[in-house]
Protein backbone atom coordinates (compact mmCIF):
# COMPACT_ATOMS: atom_id res chain seq x y z
CA UNK A 1 0.00 0.00 0.00
CA UNK A 2 2.98 2.64 0.59
CA UNK A 3 5.77 1.54 -1.79
CA UNK A 4 6.49 4.94 -1.21
CA UNK A 5 11.04 4.91 -1.01
CA UNK A 6 12.09 6.41 1.43
CA UNK A 7 13.35 10.34 1.61
CA UNK A 8 16.25 10.41 3.63
CA UNK A 9 19.39 9.69 2.18
CA UNK A 10 21.67 7.02 3.40
CA UNK A 11 25.00 8.28 4.57
CA UNK A 12 27.01 4.83 4.01
CA UNK A 13 26.10 4.15 0.74
CA UNK A 14 26.89 7.24 -1.34
CA UNK A 15 27.48 5.90 -4.57
CA UNK A 16 25.41 2.47 -5.21
CA UNK A 17 25.65 -0.06 -7.14
CA UNK A 18 23.15 0.86 -9.79
CA UNK A 19 25.98 3.44 -11.42
CA UNK A 20 28.37 0.51 -11.23
CA UNK A 21 30.71 -0.10 -14.49
CA UNK A 22 30.74 -3.07 -16.11
CA UNK A 23 27.62 -4.67 -15.57
CA UNK A 24 25.66 -3.92 -18.86
CA UNK A 25 23.88 -7.21 -18.90
CA UNK A 26 21.51 -5.43 -16.69
CA UNK A 27 20.73 -2.97 -18.81
CA UNK A 28 19.58 -5.30 -21.60
CA UNK A 29 15.79 -5.72 -22.12
CA UNK A 30 15.76 -9.15 -22.44
CA UNK A 31 17.41 -9.71 -18.99
CA UNK A 32 14.59 -7.84 -16.60
CA UNK A 33 11.79 -10.32 -17.79
CA UNK A 34 14.10 -13.32 -17.23
CA UNK A 35 15.68 -11.82 -14.06
CA UNK A 36 11.67 -11.18 -12.20
CA UNK A 37 10.47 -14.14 -14.29
CA UNK A 38 13.12 -16.68 -12.03
CA UNK A 39 12.78 -14.50 -9.30
CA UNK A 40 8.85 -15.18 -9.08
CA UNK A 41 9.87 -18.87 -9.74
CA UNK A 42 12.13 -19.64 -7.44
CA UNK A 43 9.60 -17.96 -4.48
CA UNK A 44 6.39 -19.85 -5.41
CA UNK A 45 8.92 -23.21 -5.73
CA UNK A 46 10.18 -22.39 -1.88
CA UNK A 47 6.77 -21.50 -0.59
CA UNK A 48 5.03 -24.09 -2.05
CA UNK A 49 7.96 -26.45 -0.69
CA UNK A 50 7.27 -25.09 2.75
CA UNK A 51 3.80 -25.31 2.67
CA UNK A 52 3.92 -28.85 1.33
CA UNK A 53 6.70 -29.78 4.78
CA UNK A 54 3.96 -27.39 7.28
CA UNK A 55 0.87 -28.66 5.96
CA UNK A 56 0.70 -31.84 8.58
CA UNK A 57 2.21 -29.73 11.28
CA UNK A 58 -0.24 -26.80 11.22
CA UNK A 59 -3.55 -29.30 10.98
CA UNK A 60 -2.18 -31.11 13.46
CA UNK A 61 -1.88 -27.88 15.49
CA UNK A 62 -4.87 -26.64 14.88
CA UNK A 63 -6.40 -29.59 15.80
CA UNK A 64 -4.95 -29.33 19.18
CA UNK A 65 -6.41 -25.67 19.44
CA UNK A 66 -10.06 -26.90 18.70
CA UNK A 67 -9.37 -29.66 21.39
CA UNK A 68 -8.22 -27.19 23.94
CA UNK A 69 -11.43 -24.76 23.29
CA UNK A 70 -13.59 -27.65 23.24
CA UNK A 71 -12.46 -29.07 26.39
CA UNK A 72 -12.60 -25.20 28.27
CA UNK A 73 -16.25 -24.67 27.17
CA UNK A 74 -17.38 -28.70 28.41
CA UNK A 75 -16.38 -29.21 31.98
CA UNK A 76 -14.71 -32.23 33.03
CA UNK A 77 -15.98 -35.95 32.80
CA UNK A 78 -18.91 -35.15 30.27
CA UNK A 79 -16.92 -37.09 27.37
CA UNK A 80 -15.83 -40.25 27.13
CA UNK A 81 -15.73 -39.98 23.49
CA UNK A 82 -13.04 -38.35 20.97
CA UNK A 83 -15.57 -34.94 20.12
CA UNK A 84 -13.57 -34.15 17.45
CA UNK A 85 -13.94 -36.37 15.21
CA UNK A 86 -18.01 -36.86 16.68
CA UNK A 87 -19.42 -34.11 14.37
CA UNK A 88 -22.32 -33.84 12.81
CA UNK A 89 -23.54 -30.46 10.17
CA UNK A 90 -26.87 -29.03 10.50
CA UNK A 91 -27.44 -25.80 8.45
CA UNK A 92 -28.23 -22.72 9.78
CA UNK A 93 -29.12 -19.92 7.57
CA UNK A 94 -26.96 -19.60 4.35
CA UNK A 95 -24.12 -21.65 6.13
CA UNK A 96 -23.83 -24.89 8.09
CA UNK A 97 -22.83 -25.32 11.98
CA UNK A 98 -20.41 -28.28 12.83
CA UNK A 99 -21.80 -29.30 16.16
CA UNK A 100 -19.36 -31.53 18.56
CA UNK A 101 -20.97 -34.05 20.18
CA UNK A 102 -20.13 -35.12 23.92
CA UNK A 103 -21.00 -39.08 24.48
CA UNK A 104 -20.65 -40.73 27.77
CA UNK A 105 -21.69 -44.29 27.86
CA UNK A 106 -22.93 -44.08 24.13
CA UNK A 107 -24.90 -41.22 24.77
CA UNK A 108 -24.51 -37.69 23.82
CA UNK A 109 -24.22 -35.76 26.94
CA UNK A 110 -23.66 -32.49 25.76
CA UNK A 111 -23.01 -30.39 22.19
CA UNK A 112 -20.75 -28.30 21.23
CA UNK A 113 -20.78 -25.51 18.41
CA UNK A 114 -19.79 -22.36 17.39
CA UNK A 115 -22.23 -19.07 17.46
CA UNK A 116 -21.66 -15.78 16.07
CA UNK A 117 -23.02 -12.01 16.09
CA UNK A 118 -22.36 -8.94 15.09
CA UNK A 119 -20.67 -6.94 17.85
CA UNK A 120 -19.61 -3.07 17.66
CA UNK A 121 -16.35 -3.78 15.86
CA UNK A 122 -17.35 -6.60 13.53
CA UNK A 123 -18.61 -10.32 14.28
CA UNK A 124 -18.19 -11.58 17.90
CA UNK A 125 -17.42 -15.84 17.62
CA UNK A 126 -18.09 -17.71 20.22
CA UNK A 127 -18.09 -21.36 21.38
CA UNK A 128 -20.94 -22.47 23.54
CA UNK A 129 -21.50 -25.69 25.17
CA UNK A 130 -25.25 -26.79 26.11
CA UNK A 131 -26.39 -30.35 27.32
CA UNK A 132 -28.77 -32.19 26.76
CA UNK A 133 -31.71 -31.00 28.69
CA UNK A 134 -30.41 -27.35 26.72
CA UNK A 135 -28.99 -26.05 29.38
CA UNK A 136 -25.81 -23.50 28.89
CA UNK A 137 -22.73 -25.31 30.03
CA UNK A 138 -19.90 -22.81 29.23
CA UNK A 139 -19.59 -20.10 26.76
CA UNK A 140 -16.17 -18.78 25.45
CA UNK A 141 -15.10 -15.88 23.28
CA UNK A 142 -13.05 -17.17 20.50
CA UNK A 143 -12.60 -14.25 17.80
CA UNK A 144 -13.40 -10.45 18.49
CA UNK A 145 -12.44 -7.01 17.16
CA UNK A 146 -14.42 -4.93 19.98
CA UNK A 147 -12.60 -2.13 21.50
CA UNK A 148 -9.77 -2.90 23.55
CA UNK A 149 -10.36 -1.65 27.33
CA UNK A 150 -14.16 -1.67 27.18
CA UNK A 151 -15.87 -4.56 24.87
CA UNK A 152 -12.70 -7.04 25.39
CA UNK A 153 -14.16 -7.82 29.06
CA UNK A 154 -16.12 -10.53 27.16
CA UNK A 155 -12.65 -12.27 26.93
CA UNK A 156 -11.91 -14.93 29.63
CA UNK A 157 -8.81 -13.41 30.11
CA UNK A 158 -9.87 -10.13 30.97
CA UNK A 159 -13.37 -10.83 32.87
CA UNK A 160 -15.12 -14.08 34.00
CA UNK A 161 -18.46 -12.04 32.77
CA UNK A 162 -18.60 -14.86 29.95
CA UNK A 163 -19.17 -17.27 33.07
CA UNK A 164 -22.71 -15.69 34.09
CA UNK A 165 -24.15 -18.18 31.05
CA UNK A 166 -23.44 -21.23 32.20
CA UNK A 167 -26.46 -22.91 33.61
CA UNK A 168 -28.77 -20.80 31.90
CA UNK A 169 -31.21 -22.25 29.61
CA UNK A 170 -34.37 -20.77 27.27
CA UNK A 171 -36.60 -20.43 30.09
CA UNK A 172 -34.00 -19.36 32.63
CA UNK A 173 -34.13 -16.59 32.95
CA UNK A 174 -38.06 -15.80 31.03
CA UNK A 175 -37.42 -14.98 27.53
CA UNK A 176 -38.13 -11.18 27.99
CA UNK A 177 -35.06 -11.01 30.10
CA UNK A 178 -32.81 -12.41 27.78
CA UNK A 179 -30.65 -9.32 27.22
CA UNK A 180 -28.27 -6.63 29.79
CA UNK A 181 -29.88 -5.06 32.74
CA UNK A 182 -30.14 -1.53 30.57
CA UNK A 183 -32.45 -3.59 28.23
CA UNK A 184 -34.73 -4.64 31.35
CA UNK A 185 -33.04 -8.39 31.42
CA UNK A 186 -30.74 -10.17 34.03
CA UNK A 187 -27.11 -9.83 32.27
CA UNK A 188 -24.90 -7.55 33.64
CA UNK A 189 -23.17 -4.29 30.98
CA UNK A 190 -20.03 -3.41 30.89
CA UNK A 191 -19.01 0.38 31.89
CA UNK A 192 -19.08 2.04 28.61
CA UNK A 193 -19.99 -0.41 26.17
CA UNK A 194 -23.86 -1.94 26.09
CA UNK A 195 -23.52 -3.00 22.33
CA UNK A 196 -20.95 -5.51 23.27
CA UNK A 197 -22.55 -8.07 25.94
CA UNK A 198 -25.85 -7.23 24.40
CA UNK A 199 -24.38 -9.15 21.19
CA UNK A 200 -22.74 -11.62 23.31
CA UNK A 201 -26.19 -12.27 24.79
CA UNK A 202 -28.20 -12.35 21.66
CA UNK A 203 -26.16 -14.86 19.90
CA UNK A 204 -25.93 -17.03 23.16
CA UNK A 205 -29.98 -16.82 23.07
CA UNK A 206 -29.56 -17.71 19.71
CA UNK A 207 -27.76 -20.34 20.22
CA UNK A 208 -30.16 -21.99 22.47
CA UNK A 209 -32.87 -21.45 19.73
CA UNK A 210 -30.90 -23.34 17.60
CA UNK A 211 -30.30 -25.97 19.84
CA UNK A 212 -33.70 -26.46 20.53
CA UNK A 213 -35.04 -26.45 17.06
CA UNK A 214 -32.36 -29.60 16.02
CA UNK A 215 -32.47 -31.09 19.22
CA UNK A 216 -33.61 -34.44 17.98
CA UNK A 217 -30.51 -34.19 15.52
CA UNK A 218 -28.40 -32.77 17.88
CA UNK A 219 -29.20 -35.68 20.33
CA UNK A 220 -29.42 -38.25 17.90
CA UNK A 221 -27.46 -41.41 16.32
CA UNK A 222 -27.87 -39.90 13.08
CA UNK A 223 -25.10 -38.88 11.33
CA UNK B 1 35.53 -2.25 10.00
CA UNK B 2 34.29 -2.44 13.83
CA UNK B 3 33.38 1.12 13.67
CA UNK B 4 31.36 1.19 10.52
CA UNK B 5 29.69 -1.72 12.19
CA UNK B 6 29.36 0.58 15.10
CA UNK B 7 27.82 3.16 12.98
CA UNK B 8 25.67 0.61 11.28
CA UNK B 9 24.15 -0.51 14.82
CA UNK B 10 23.33 3.18 16.26
CA UNK B 11 21.89 4.42 12.89
CA UNK B 12 19.57 1.70 13.28
CA UNK B 13 18.54 2.10 17.34
CA UNK B 14 18.57 6.06 17.08
CA UNK B 15 19.90 8.15 14.42
CA UNK B 16 18.07 6.63 11.31
CA UNK B 17 15.24 4.86 13.54
CA UNK B 18 12.28 3.77 11.54
CA UNK B 19 9.73 5.31 13.32
CA UNK B 20 11.50 8.02 15.18
CA UNK B 21 13.26 9.23 12.46
CA UNK B 22 12.23 8.09 8.85
CA UNK B 23 8.70 8.25 10.59
CA UNK B 24 8.23 4.80 7.86
CA UNK B 25 6.28 1.98 8.91
CA UNK B 26 3.77 4.23 10.90
CA UNK B 27 0.83 2.12 9.65
CA UNK B 28 1.81 -0.56 12.11
CA UNK B 29 3.56 1.54 14.55
CA UNK B 30 -0.10 3.02 15.21
CA UNK B 31 -2.41 0.26 14.99
CA UNK B 32 -0.71 -2.42 17.23
CA UNK B 33 0.47 -0.56 20.20
CA UNK B 34 -2.40 -0.59 22.43
CA UNK B 35 0.19 -2.40 24.53
CA UNK B 36 3.45 -3.17 25.30
CA UNK B 37 2.93 -6.51 24.96
CA UNK B 38 1.97 -6.29 21.34
CA UNK B 39 4.69 -3.95 20.15
CA UNK B 40 7.29 -5.82 21.43
CA UNK B 41 5.69 -8.45 18.97
CA UNK B 42 5.07 -6.84 16.17
CA UNK B 43 8.34 -5.52 16.27
CA UNK B 44 10.61 -8.65 16.96
CA UNK B 45 8.51 -10.71 14.10
CA UNK B 46 9.41 -7.46 12.05
CA UNK B 47 13.08 -7.50 12.92
CA UNK B 48 12.67 -11.26 11.81
CA UNK B 49 11.54 -10.49 8.68
CA UNK B 50 13.31 -7.58 8.00
CA UNK B 51 17.25 -9.62 8.51
CA UNK B 52 15.76 -12.51 6.34
CA UNK B 53 14.86 -9.90 3.17
CA UNK B 54 17.88 -7.78 3.57
CA UNK B 55 20.35 -11.23 3.60
CA UNK B 56 18.33 -12.08 0.91
CA UNK B 57 18.31 -9.12 -1.26
CA UNK B 58 22.00 -8.72 -0.70
CA UNK B 59 22.96 -11.71 -1.81
CA UNK B 60 21.56 -10.86 -5.88
CA UNK B 61 22.44 -7.14 -5.50
CA UNK B 62 24.98 -7.86 -8.42
CA UNK B 63 21.71 -9.59 -10.55
CA UNK B 64 19.67 -6.75 -9.88
CA UNK B 65 18.33 -4.95 -12.74
CA UNK B 66 17.85 -1.07 -11.46
CA UNK B 67 14.34 -1.32 -13.76
CA UNK B 68 12.68 -4.40 -11.77
CA UNK B 69 14.55 -4.32 -8.58
CA UNK B 70 11.25 -3.22 -6.90
CA UNK B 71 8.54 -6.04 -8.06
CA UNK B 72 11.80 -8.14 -7.63
CA UNK B 73 12.15 -6.90 -3.88
CA UNK B 74 8.30 -7.10 -3.38
CA UNK B 75 8.16 -10.44 -4.24
CA UNK B 76 10.84 -11.63 -2.05
CA UNK B 77 9.90 -9.53 1.05
CA UNK B 78 6.12 -11.51 0.62
CA UNK B 79 7.71 -15.19 0.04
CA UNK B 80 9.56 -13.97 3.27
CA UNK B 81 6.93 -13.51 5.27
CA UNK B 82 4.74 -15.71 4.10
CA UNK B 83 7.29 -18.30 5.00
CA UNK B 84 8.05 -16.86 8.50
CA UNK B 85 3.96 -17.24 8.67
CA UNK B 86 3.60 -20.88 7.63
CA UNK B 87 6.72 -21.98 10.03
CA UNK B 88 5.57 -20.30 12.55
CA UNK B 89 1.98 -21.52 12.70
CA UNK B 90 3.11 -24.94 12.09
CA UNK B 91 6.05 -25.29 15.30
CA UNK B 92 5.40 -21.93 17.09
CA UNK B 93 1.23 -22.28 17.39
CA UNK B 94 1.05 -20.32 20.58
CA UNK B 95 3.62 -17.73 19.83
CA UNK B 96 1.27 -17.42 16.15
CA UNK B 97 -1.90 -17.29 17.96
CA UNK B 98 -0.87 -13.58 19.34
CA UNK B 99 1.03 -12.21 16.73
CA UNK B 100 -0.80 -14.08 14.03
CA UNK B 101 -2.93 -10.56 12.90
CA UNK B 102 1.01 -8.66 12.90
CA UNK B 103 2.67 -11.00 10.46
CA UNK B 104 0.49 -10.35 7.64
CA UNK B 105 0.64 -6.90 8.34
CA UNK B 106 4.47 -7.26 7.69
CA UNK B 107 4.32 -7.11 3.58
CA UNK B 108 2.37 -3.48 4.07
CA UNK B 109 5.61 -2.05 6.15
CA UNK B 110 7.51 0.03 3.70
CA UNK B 111 10.47 0.33 6.36
CA UNK B 112 11.17 -3.37 4.67
CA UNK B 113 10.92 -2.29 1.26
CA UNK B 114 13.42 1.04 2.44
CA UNK B 115 16.08 -1.02 3.92
CA UNK B 116 16.40 -3.11 0.57
CA UNK B 117 16.12 -0.16 -1.29
CA UNK B 118 18.49 1.97 0.56
CA UNK B 119 20.97 -0.05 2.30
CA UNK B 120 20.69 -3.90 1.31
CA UNK B 121 21.00 -3.45 -2.32
CA UNK B 122 24.46 -1.82 -1.97
CA UNK B 123 26.17 -4.04 0.97
CA UNK B 124 27.32 -7.06 1.37
CA UNK B 125 25.37 -9.79 3.01
CA UNK B 126 27.17 -9.48 6.67
CA UNK B 127 26.86 -5.24 6.85
CA UNK B 128 22.89 -5.92 5.78
CA UNK B 129 22.03 -8.51 8.22
CA UNK B 130 23.79 -6.48 10.72
CA UNK B 131 21.55 -3.30 9.20
CA UNK B 132 18.62 -5.33 9.02
CA UNK B 133 19.03 -6.40 13.10
CA UNK B 134 19.81 -2.59 14.14
CA UNK B 135 16.97 -1.18 12.19
CA UNK B 136 14.51 -3.80 13.59
CA UNK B 137 15.69 -3.51 17.12
CA UNK B 138 15.52 0.43 16.72
CA UNK B 139 11.61 -0.17 15.36
CA UNK B 140 11.20 -3.12 18.46
CA UNK B 141 12.40 -0.01 20.45
CA UNK B 142 9.71 2.55 19.12
CA UNK B 143 7.34 0.21 19.29
CA UNK B 144 7.27 -1.19 22.79
CA UNK B 145 7.80 2.34 24.14
CA UNK B 146 4.83 3.61 22.51
CA UNK B 147 2.67 0.77 23.59
CA UNK B 148 3.91 0.84 27.29
CA UNK B 149 2.86 4.72 27.14
CA UNK B 150 -0.53 3.85 25.29
CA UNK B 151 -1.37 0.73 28.00
CA UNK B 152 0.14 2.70 30.96
CA UNK B 153 -2.24 5.72 30.26
CA UNK B 154 -5.21 4.11 28.42
CA UNK B 155 -5.66 1.22 30.41
CA UNK B 156 -3.16 1.48 33.88
CA UNK B 157 -1.51 -1.60 32.94
CA UNK B 158 2.25 -2.75 31.62
CA UNK B 159 2.88 -5.30 29.84
CA UNK B 160 0.00 -7.08 30.51
CA UNK B 161 -0.70 -10.86 29.10
CA UNK B 162 3.43 -10.69 28.11
CA UNK B 163 3.94 -14.15 29.23
CA UNK B 164 1.06 -15.35 26.42
CA UNK B 165 3.80 -13.65 24.18
CA UNK B 166 7.10 -15.17 26.08
CA UNK B 167 6.31 -17.55 27.75
CA UNK B 168 5.37 -17.84 31.52
CA UNK B 169 8.60 -16.73 33.04
CA UNK B 170 8.14 -13.54 31.77
CA UNK B 171 4.62 -13.13 33.90
CA UNK B 172 6.68 -10.47 36.12
CA UNK B 173 6.77 -8.07 33.64
CA UNK B 174 2.91 -7.86 34.05
CA UNK B 175 2.10 -4.91 35.75
CA UNK B 176 -1.50 -3.52 36.93
CA UNK B 177 -1.99 -0.26 38.72
CA UNK B 178 -4.66 -0.88 41.39
CA UNK B 179 -7.39 1.88 41.13
CA UNK B 180 -6.27 3.37 38.16
CA UNK B 181 -8.85 3.44 35.14
CA UNK B 182 -6.83 4.85 32.47
CA UNK B 183 -8.63 7.10 29.56
CA UNK B 184 -9.59 5.40 27.17
CA UNK B 185 -8.57 8.06 23.95
CA UNK B 186 -5.03 6.86 24.34
CA UNK B 187 -6.29 3.50 23.61
CA UNK B 188 -7.88 4.43 20.55
CA UNK B 189 -6.63 5.78 17.09
CA UNK B 190 -5.77 9.44 18.23
CA UNK B 191 -3.89 8.58 21.04
CA UNK B 192 -1.64 6.83 18.76
CA UNK B 193 -1.16 10.24 16.79
CA UNK B 194 -0.69 12.02 19.96
CA UNK B 195 1.80 9.26 21.86
CA UNK B 196 3.74 9.48 18.66
CA UNK B 197 3.70 13.31 18.44
CA UNK B 198 5.13 13.13 21.87
CA UNK B 199 7.77 10.83 21.08
CA UNK B 200 9.00 12.75 18.29
CA UNK B 201 8.68 16.48 19.93
CA UNK B 202 10.73 14.41 23.20
CA UNK B 203 13.10 12.79 20.65
CA UNK B 204 14.37 16.11 18.88
CA UNK B 205 14.47 17.90 22.41
CA UNK B 206 17.00 15.31 23.31
CA UNK B 207 18.75 15.62 20.23
CA UNK B 208 18.89 19.54 20.71
CA UNK B 209 19.71 19.72 23.85
CA UNK B 210 22.57 16.87 23.70
CA UNK B 211 24.35 19.16 20.57
CA UNK B 212 23.62 22.99 21.57
CA UNK B 213 23.70 23.91 18.22
CA UNK B 214 20.81 22.39 15.29
CA UNK B 215 21.05 18.25 15.46
CA UNK B 216 23.22 17.17 12.21
CA UNK B 217 20.65 14.76 11.17
CA UNK B 218 18.81 14.58 7.65
CA UNK B 219 15.66 15.55 9.34
CA UNK B 220 15.96 19.00 9.95
CA UNK B 221 12.86 19.35 7.79
CA UNK B 222 11.06 18.27 10.52
CA UNK B 223 7.16 17.31 9.82
CA UNK B 224 4.52 19.00 12.37
CA UNK B 225 4.48 17.73 15.08
CA UNK B 226 0.98 17.67 17.01
CA UNK B 227 1.30 18.15 20.61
Amino acid sequence: MRHDSPATPEPMTAAGADAAPGAGFRERIGYQPVLLGVVALLASGALALASLLTHDAIAAAEARDLRESLTRVLPEGLADNDILTDVIEIPRGDTSVTVYRARRNGRVSAVVFQVSERGYAAQIQLLMAVDADGRTLGVRIIKHSETPGLGDKIEPAKSDWAQGFAGRSLDDPAPAQWAVKKDGGVFDQFAGATVTPRAVVRAVKGGLDFFAAHREQMLGDGS
Amino acid sequence: MSTRYGEIVKAGLWDQNVVLTQMLALCPAMAVTTSGTNGLGMGLATTAVLVLSNMAVSSIRKLLSPQVRIPVFVVIIASLVTLVDMTMRAYLHDLHKVLGLFIALIVVNCAILGRAESFAARSAILPSAVDGLAMGLGFTGALTAIGLVREFLGAGTLFAQASSLLGPGFAFLELTLPGVGGALLVILPPGGFAVLGFMLAGKRLLENRRSDAPTPTVATDSPPVTA
